[in-house]
């Protein structure tokens, strides 16, 4: 493992700040839920299905409570109150009801309250035991095929659309020796508030995520996977308005890997941010407990700012990353913090200023299987240039020890890429990886040389910004990190914690709120 | 030679007409798939060619780099192309311009329309930052830029521009899976037909790397630009529509434009 010297205390202070920062952010989550919590925990009950019209019953039963008497409770007391009173067979057969009008929903009482509980707790337990239950067949499948050969991973994209399609792409990227399958999603989707049905053939630039099409992908990369004698992980989207019944739908198909990033919702889909930190929350517990990995999305704030001037933006981010994944219960090996090779390649010493960044992360953050993102912003269509800077982007993943590598295309900001810019791309990484793969262990940049020169710098620019956010007043929540957010800290956007979408969907909890999910996943619980 | 009209592509000589290019045919790598990969070049107008590089792509695909001579002719004097018919303005000009005709700030309003969540390229004409070392259009003091960022609705958009009182809206467009690009951008232009009178409407520009710049009728907007556009050429576009062709309203000391 490479490693920079970095002064101890330095990374203590940036760690504590950073928990800071979190504190009042967590609090805050605490005392909200939000209506995709609430129907991620229907979820986690079974509820599944949707109306003639293709609004999930999740959907359509939660309106319906929300309507008759709120969700400040949770809805989970209504609905199991209703179930226990025999309105309703099963979740299905009562969100049908409710839909129609047939069923009224009352806040239960006393010992009916004690029943309500009790029943939820026993339905929403079922759910919870799938996750373990899938994470114990991942860890059984991972023992019998094996992980990759190599470090890093190699995490290639697939994105035609049409789900039986990208199983086509996704079963030959395999093959030609893709470690990690990511499915792109519609771009659209994260500004639904609910979560299409059903497998799907139709999608902008992108596959919708469905609970059906996380199946079938899972099935078919189970079978390659026997194949090809590894273990093919499967990569999705945590993100958007339905962030929380997303990652509960990941865990309960085992799905291996979600985009999981605590701001990237607020800044660039303008997420109202109360929303995103709640449903944060709840999706992290559910990683943690259905033992996926994250992947966090600093990357994108480089294709806004400048790499080297906003280098520290992205530290920051890490480990506010770090932090509210560890609150949430998630355990180093899961962290995929994010960072990328976005410097101009014009600016003189560019790939050594992306060696210190690189490097620092991994120092800083040393049992984190890191996620390595490609040149886009600088990607000029000149795919020819763009083939040796993906070269040079494989060369620092593997000198400064990357976990995830996601393959960087030469057509990037051209087409989406063909057959043979795959191909190419694969030789590419395994060329470097195949000549150098090793290299992280020669390589020790001298603790006075530029490159931990700038490491060192950029931590202590990390440092200054963490110290100014929790310095900040702020009105509502005591800490400054939504102000920070407000004044377009990171990525240049501004965000004030008022704004944005899906603020509608977000309730504060009352004092004898019940969710059984969060009663369960809650670290040591 | 000066004032030459018709050429040919160049390799290492004058006239050779050499070109290079690559795609890949879903027929497995050998004698066949080579024979083939010649047949389509010789009906593409390379004769001769060489194949000069072939590889299996997955099963049943094969990939080639090949390179010939074409025998087309390029004529000059026969190329159409949007040529700018404006002057070029540092934003020292562009400000001057603004400040002295119409004796009040621009608004410009930016955004990514539809489903599209690439803010790259309204960014890189719109914020401070700019790109290619040039500033955005936030530099400019006479412009009141407001980039509404991705994923607006073209309702969300006209309601904004109404409220804001836009003397222009720059919409970009990156995705182009399906023509979303050209769609999206012609609902854009037919709602702010339709929500304001000839005279009253903001100028109307479409962005993003896919598309033809010749396409300004075809979308109904007012320009489009392509790949490689810089903030300033936006700029001074906006100069040229607003300013030189009096488009915009002048502020009177007394009552100033609003919507």
């Amino acid at each position: 493992m490479p490693v920079l010297e970095l002064d101890p205390a330095a990374v203590r202070t940036a760690r504590s700040l950073a928990r800071r920062v979190g504190e009042p952010i967590v609090a805050m989550t605490k005392e909200h839920t939000t209506v995709s919590v609430e129907r991620a925990t229907l979820r986690l009950a079974g509820l599944a299905g949707a109306d003639p019209d293709g609004t999930p019953w999740a959907n359509r039963l939660l309106d319906t409570v929300r309507a008759d008497v709120g969700i400040e409770c949770g809805v989970c007391l209504p609905v199991w109150d209703a179930l226990v009173r025999g309105e309703a067979g099963d979740l299905a057969e009562l969100a049908a009801k409710a839909s129609v009008g047939s069923v009224t929903f009352r806040l239960p009482k006393g010992r009916d309250r004690v029943r309500a509980r009790s029943a939820a707790r026993k339905a929403v337990g079922v759910g919870v035991r799938t996750l373990d239950a899938q994470r114990r067949e991942r860890e059984r499948l991972v023992k019998r095929w094996g992980n990759p050969a190599q470090q890093p991973w190699i995490y290639l994209i697939v994105a035609t659309g049409d789900i039986y399609e990208d199983i086509v792409q996704a079963q030959a990227a395999a093959h030609a020796g893709a470690d990690v399958i990511a499915v792109i999603r519609s771009t659209g989707q994260s500004l639904l508030d609910f979560v299409p049905e059903g497998a799907t053939r139709e999608g902008y630039a992108g596959t919708y995520a469905t609970q059906e099409n996380f199946r079938l992908m899972r099935a078919a990369l189970d079978q390659t996977s026997a194949e090809v004698g590894r273990y093919i992980r499967l990569t999705n989207y945590a993100s958007g308005l339905c962030m929380p019944e997303i990652a509960a739908l990941a865990g309960l198909q085992r799905l291996d890997m979600m985009l999981n990033d605590s701001m990237y919702g607020i800044l660039f889909r303008d997420i109202n941010p109360v929303r995103t930190f709640v449903d944060q929350r709840f999706s992290r517990q559910v990683h943690a407990r259905a033992g996926i990995i994250i992947n966090t999305g600093e990357d994108n704030y480089l294709t806004t700012a400048d790499a080297v001037e906003a280098a520290h933006t992205v530290t920051v981010s890490q480990l506010l990353n770090e932090s509210f994944a560890k609150e949430a219960g998630l355990a180093d090996w899961q962290l995929g913090l994010g960072h990328a090779f976005e410097i101009d390649p014009d600016l003189p010493d560019s790939f050594r200023l992306e060696l210190a960044h690189a490097l620092l992360a991994r120092t800083l953050f040393p049992d984190a299987p890191l996620k390595w993102m490609p040149p886009t912003r600088h990607m000029s269509g000149d795919v020819f240039r763009g083939y040796l800077l993906d070269g040079f982007f494989n060369l620092a993943g593997a000198l400064t020890g990357q976990g995830i590598l996601l393959v960087g295309m030469m057509t990037e900001a051209v087409v989406t890429p063909w057959l043979s810019d795959r191909d190419l791309a694969l030789q590419n990484v395994r060329y470097v990886l195949n000549a150098c793969g090793g290299l992280a262990e020669d390589f020790h940049p001298p603790a006075d040389g530029f490159i931990a020169t700038r490491a060192r710098q950029v931590l202590a620019e990390s440092i200054d910004l963490l110290e100014r956010i929790v310095a900040r007043p702020d009105p509502t929540f005591g800490a400054g990190l939504l102000t920070a957010i407000a004044d377009g800290t990171f990525g240049l956007m501004k965000r004030p914690a008022d704004g944005g979408r899906g603020l509608d969907g977000v309730v504060r909890r009352a004092d004898d709120y019940l969710n059984p999910a969060i009663d369960m996943l809650e670290p040591g619980s | 030679m000066s004032g030459a009209q018709i050429v040919r592509p160049y390799g290492d000589t004058t006239g050779d007409g050499m070109v290079q290019t690559s795609f890949t045919l879903p027929v497995s790598n050998g004698k066949l798939a080579e024979g083939a990969a010649l047949q389509l070049v010789a009906k593409m107008g390379l004769d001769p060619a060489m194949v000069v590089h072939s590889r299996s792509v997955g099963e049943g695909y094969t990939f080639f780099v090949v390179y010939g001579r074409a025998g087309h002719l390029v004529d000059l004097s026969e190329v159409r192309v949007v040529e700018r018919d404006y002057p070029l303005l540092s934003p020292k000009e562009a400000n001057l311009a603004i400040r002295n005709a119409l004796r009040r700030r621009v608004t410009v309003v930016g955004a990514c329309i539809g489903t599209d969540a690439h803010t790259v390229g309204i960014d890189a004409i719109m914020n401070i930052k700019g790109f290619a070392g040039e500033k955005g259009l936030e530099y400019y003091r006479e412009l009141r830029v407001v980039n509404l960022g991705a994923q607006v609705s073209v309702p969300q958009l006209v309601e904004r521009c109404t409220a804001e009182a836009a003397d222009a809206v720059l919409v970009s467009q990156v995705v182009t899976q399906r023509d979303a690009h050209v769609l999206n951008t012609q609902e854009m232009s037919a709602a702010f037909r339709e929500a304001f009178s000839a005279s009253r409407r903001p100028v109307l520009i479409a962005g993003g790397p896919r598309f033809d710049e010749s396409m300004a009728a075809d979308l109904g907007v007012d320009r489009v630009f392509g790949r490689g556009t810089t903030p300033a050429e936006v700029a001074s576009f906006l100069v040229h529509e607003l300013v030189t062709n009096r488009r915009a309203a002048v502020a009177t000391p007394r009552a100033r434009r609003s919507a």
